[in-house]
């Protein structure tokens, strides 16, 4: 049985397509969230989209449940093999297909990495502006899935925002394009329920991006404040001000640590780093810049740079991008948090994490997008401590309770996948998770594509959707249906 | 039993139950000025809350009456004639402004609430939902996400996509579902609040929505350039956008015969708009600019009007192109309207635009078909707004491609027995 359909599979994708060794299928057990493992049953190397199209209608034809997989640099575990299912590996869809600036669009393969796509057009000034902190070695279809965002969303917006047209692989092999070169085509925005849906609703095979000219200018101030409330007193005066800077990241004294030990970056020893970028023209990024260093001073910072080069701004922010590797400096273990919270709400949820790691005895390193108010708690412990990870575990979902708590959300950047499905029921109420799903029985019934995700208790397609009831005249048989 | 006698029968017993729902102030017999495209309700119903909408929806759903939501009913031509329309769901007592958060840069309101009301509360805190709607007087949170309208500040700022976060939408089961959040950044489950922008209300009726907002500009400055001809005008956009200008707005006016006019918006500090103006006038050359007033930004409006110009009969649309194509789009509405039809246009950068015609309806009738192959043939496509009275059952929509089947599976799963606002949308939906 298995051989007669690796048989069919490696004539699809070739010898050097399929992968079923043991040894090479420990490679995809999981993805950057490593503390769930699932060995898949083989893994698929396609190298076009027809490929892709094959492999998916022979598992829908046996009911092959299938995980698409970009870089596995996710962070939510949306990428981790499912029991018996294969694993679609796209990195060889990797080819820009087209650049296109007059229009400022670029069409790419879902494996080519996200700044690829800045290193192509940057001759021109151009780039393209979601930049996770794994920019350099995650994909453009996994960015899609999870509907990426990075330091610069705050004004640039979220991978969805310059995802402008979709080739997509429906979990029965059909083909379906979503937008396209052109804005609004007719019909449901079908684009933006798929960007982000973490590859539950089919597989992306052609990306078409926008891309944003570079500015005339970028500027990156950073001041060094006595704790995270005066950082955070400091950030909503300058949104009260009226302004929109392209990002603002605050890193608590045990991040700035863990940076400094890591890169050098030669961040102050403060209790709270901000880090301002403006961009734009040179005379308005000039107005403004002098405003946002009235207002830290204001608040309190006793230590004002702003990075005066190319090389310096890359330096400032290497410590913060390279932020959460660096907690292996400080900590044999740590757990990446991913929580949002709204703005205002950031001084009370900080005292509030800070109780709760003197309760758990674990250390929990700070590193936020403060402007959009998405927190990303480090909690930091030893597995060679008994009870340590089940207490850092516990730490992690307690601070996820705060945010949900205070109006935000489970996760802005990483995803839900297999790690926060538990905590959807504290976020969304039962219909709200009904109503999500009748989405995903429209373009997958079967559930064949990524099942097992995001939601916590999948709705069987079958079921009627709602209830019905019937009308008091049909029952006593007056009217009929019509 | 007689087909009709039956339906009557059910009809009423609905009108009945509805009246126990939201009493009997609120419920009244559709007036000929109700008609919807054409199509008319035997009735209007204004709920006062989520809870009595989501109840009288339930109930029209299991009598399988149609239904129509309606805000503040500014756009309700856009979009095909309804197949049926039994009940319009007024959403005119669903006018709060719930919570503006201007610390957070959110606001969440209820779907009836009209734009300019929302625009004045968060004006209160300098902030703005950063959309150029069409007569925010009377436009609705619901009716402008539901059909996906927006104009010249998209350019900066996006669409409504891009600025709606949350959205509650009862189905025409009665469930009531949220999605999404008061948090800008969030990526907790499907993003629902995009699926229902621009659905026309053929999914859910929206009943609540979250929206991120932009501070007021400090100052604002227009710039406005006639140029020779569609050519330079799009030579000249084209190179606004390849610049480091940091622009709001930008578009194209053309007014038939006239020479088109390039319109640029600055918003900032009055020293980076001084600045950018300047290198605007240097890249100018020889045409000349005016500094002109925020009026020029209300040519969408004109040209999207309901009011008939004297007796000449109009048609309005939307149409979607590449930016580096609307020369063409300008000569080829040029050369299908010459000798036949009057027209104005409006496009922005971004390559949507709005085209109104004047003239006989079988010249709009052929004219538009051939400007929607047009369209089609480059990847684009034409929305139509207003038709004439003689062609009024040109479909509105055009060709949604290969995703149609996957459409349609989706308008299953929310609105199994077709009861709002059925035959509407796009290929029928």
């Amino acid at each position: 049985m298995e051989s007669t359909l690796f048989a069919e599979l490696r004539e699809i994708v070739g010898p050097r397509g399929l992968i079923t060794s043991r040894e090479e299928l420990h490679t995809y057990e999981c993805d950057g969230l490593t503390n769930f493992r699932v060995l898949p049953r083989a893994v698929l190397l396609p190298n076009s989209t027809e490929q892709v199209q094959k492999i998916v209608r022979v598992c829908y034809r046996e009911k092959i449940p299938f995980v698409a997989r970009g870089s596995g640099t996710g962070l939510s575990g949306g990428a981790l093999p499912v029991e018996n299912g294969v694993v679609i590996s796209l990195t060889r869809m990797n080819k820009i297909l087209e650049v296109d600036f007059p229009n400022a669009r670029v069409a790419v393969e879902p494996g080519v990495i996200n700044l690829d796509v800045t290193g192509r057009v940057e001759p021109q000034e151009y780039f393209y502006a979601p930049d996770p902190s794994s920019q350099s070695i995650c994909s453009i279809g996994g960015n899609v899935a999870e509907n990426s965002g990075g330091a610069h969303c705050l004004k640039y917006g979220f991978t969805t925002t310059h995802v402008l047209g979709l080739e997509v692989v429906l979990s029965d092999g059909s083909l379906v394009h979503f937008g396209g070169k052109t804005l609004d085509a007719p019909g449901y925005d079908l684009m933006g329920v798929f960007v982000g849906s973490e590859g539950t609703l089919g597989i992306a095979t052609k990306i078409i991006l926008r891309i944003v000219k570079r500015p005339e200018c970028v500027q990156t101030l950073l001041a060094a404040f006595p704790s995270t409330n005066e950082a955070g007193a400091a950030v909503s005066d300058m949104i009260a001000a009226g302004m929109l800077p392209a990002a603002i990241e605050m890193m608590d004294n045990l991040a700035i640590q863990a940076a400094e030990a890591a890169v050098h970056a030669n961040y102050p020893n403060c209790g709270a780093l901000l880090l301002v970028e403006l961009d734009g023209p040179v005379a308005e990024v000039a107005a403004l810049m002098a405003h946002v260093d009235e207002i830290c001073r204001k608040n309190g910072a006793w230590e004002i740079r702003v990075a005066q080069s190319d090389a310096e701004r890359a330096l400032v922010w290497k410590g913060r991008k390279a932020a959460f590797a660096a907690m292996g400096r400080i900590s044999p273990n740590y757990i990446v948090q991913d929580g949002v919270i709204p703005r205002t709400a950031l001084p009370n949820v900080m005292r509030e994490i800070g109780r709760l790691s003197k309760e758990a005895g674990l250390r929990v390193a700070n590193v936020f997008h403060a402007g959009d108010g998405n927190l990303h708690p480090l909690v930091l412990y030893d597995r060679r401590i008994p009870g340590h990870e089940e207490a850092a575990e516990a730490l992690s979902s307690r601070i996820l309770e705060l945010c949900i708590a205070a109006g935000g959300s489970i996760t802005g950047e990483h995803g839900v996948g297999e790690d926060k499905k538990k905590m959807m029921p504290k976020m969304y109420s039962e219909p709200d998770l009904e109503t999500m799903q009748r989405v995903r029985c429209a373009f997958d019934p079967l559930q064949l594509s990524n099942p097992s995700k995001i939601f916590p208790r999948p709705r069987l397609c079958g079921e009627k959707p709602g209830e019905y009831v019937a009308h008091p005249l049909e029952t006593a048989g007056i009217a009929e249906r019509f | 039993m007689d087909a009709s006698v039956s339906s009557k029968a059910i009809a009423n017993t609905f009108e009945a139950d509805v009246r126990e729902i939201v009493t009997a102030k609120y419920v009244r017999t559709a007036a000929e000025s109700d008609a919807v495209a054409g199509a008319q309700p035997s009735l209007v119903v204004e709920p006062g809350s989520e809870q009595e909408l989501a109840k009288v929806l339930k109930l029209a759903n299991s009598a399988g009456l149609a239904v129509i939501p309606r805000g503040g009913g500014t756009k309700l031509e856009w979009g095909n004639r309804p197949e049926r329309a039994d009940v319009i769901l007024s959403m005119s007592r669903l006018n709060r402004v719930i919570e503006h958060a201007w610390a957070d840069l959110t606001v969440s309101a209820e779907a009836g609430c009209t734009i300019a009301k929302l625009q004045e509360t968060l004006a209160k805190h300098g902030q703005r939902l950063a959309l150029d709607a069409l007569w925010p007087e009377r436009a609705t949170v619901g009716g402008v996400l539901s059909t996906n309208d927006s104009g010249a500040l998209r350019l900066r700022f996006g669409s409504l996509r891009d600025l709606v976060i949350g959205a509650t939408v009862a189905l025409a089961d009665g469930t009531v579902a949220s999605s999404g959040g008061k948090v800008v950044k969030n990526v907790a489950g499907y993003d629902l609040p995009k699926l229902v922008t621009g659905a026309f209300g053929t999914l859910g009726v929206m009943t609540r929505a979250i929206f991120r907002l932009h501070p007021l500009p400090r100052e604002t400055r227009t710039i406005s350039c006639v140029t020779a001809d569609a050519r330079e005008a799009q030579r000249l956009v084209l190179a606004l956008q390849n610049s480091k200008l940091a622009h709001s707005a930008l578009q194209i006016y053309c007014g038939g015969e006239a020479k088109p006019r390039v319109d640029v918006l600055f918003e900032g500090t009055e020293a980076g708009l001084t600045a950018q103006v300047e290198q605007v006038n240097s890249m100018m050359g020889s045409a000349t600019t005016t500094d002109a007033g925020k009026d020029v930004w209300s040519a969408r409006q004109a040209i999207c009007s309901a009011e008939k110009n004297g007796n000449a009969e109009f048609a309005v649309a939307k149409f979607a192109t590449l930016p580096a194509r609307m020369a063409d789009t300008f000569e080829t509405i040029a050369t299908l309207s010459v000798g036949k039809l009057r027209w104005n246009i409006v496009a922005q950068a971004t390559g949507v635009g709005w085209a109104r015609f004047e003239g006989e309806a079988s010249a709009m009738d052929c004219a538009l078909r051939e400007f929607r192959a047009n369209l089609e043939r480059g990847g684009g496509s034409l929305v139509i707004a207003h038709r004439p009275g003689g062609i009024t059952t040109f479909d509105a929509w055009g060709n949604a491609g290969d995703v149609l089947p996957l459409m349609s599976a989706v308008k299953q799963q929310f609105d199994p027995r077709g009861t709002l606002n059925p035959g509407r949308f796009v290929g029928g939906i």
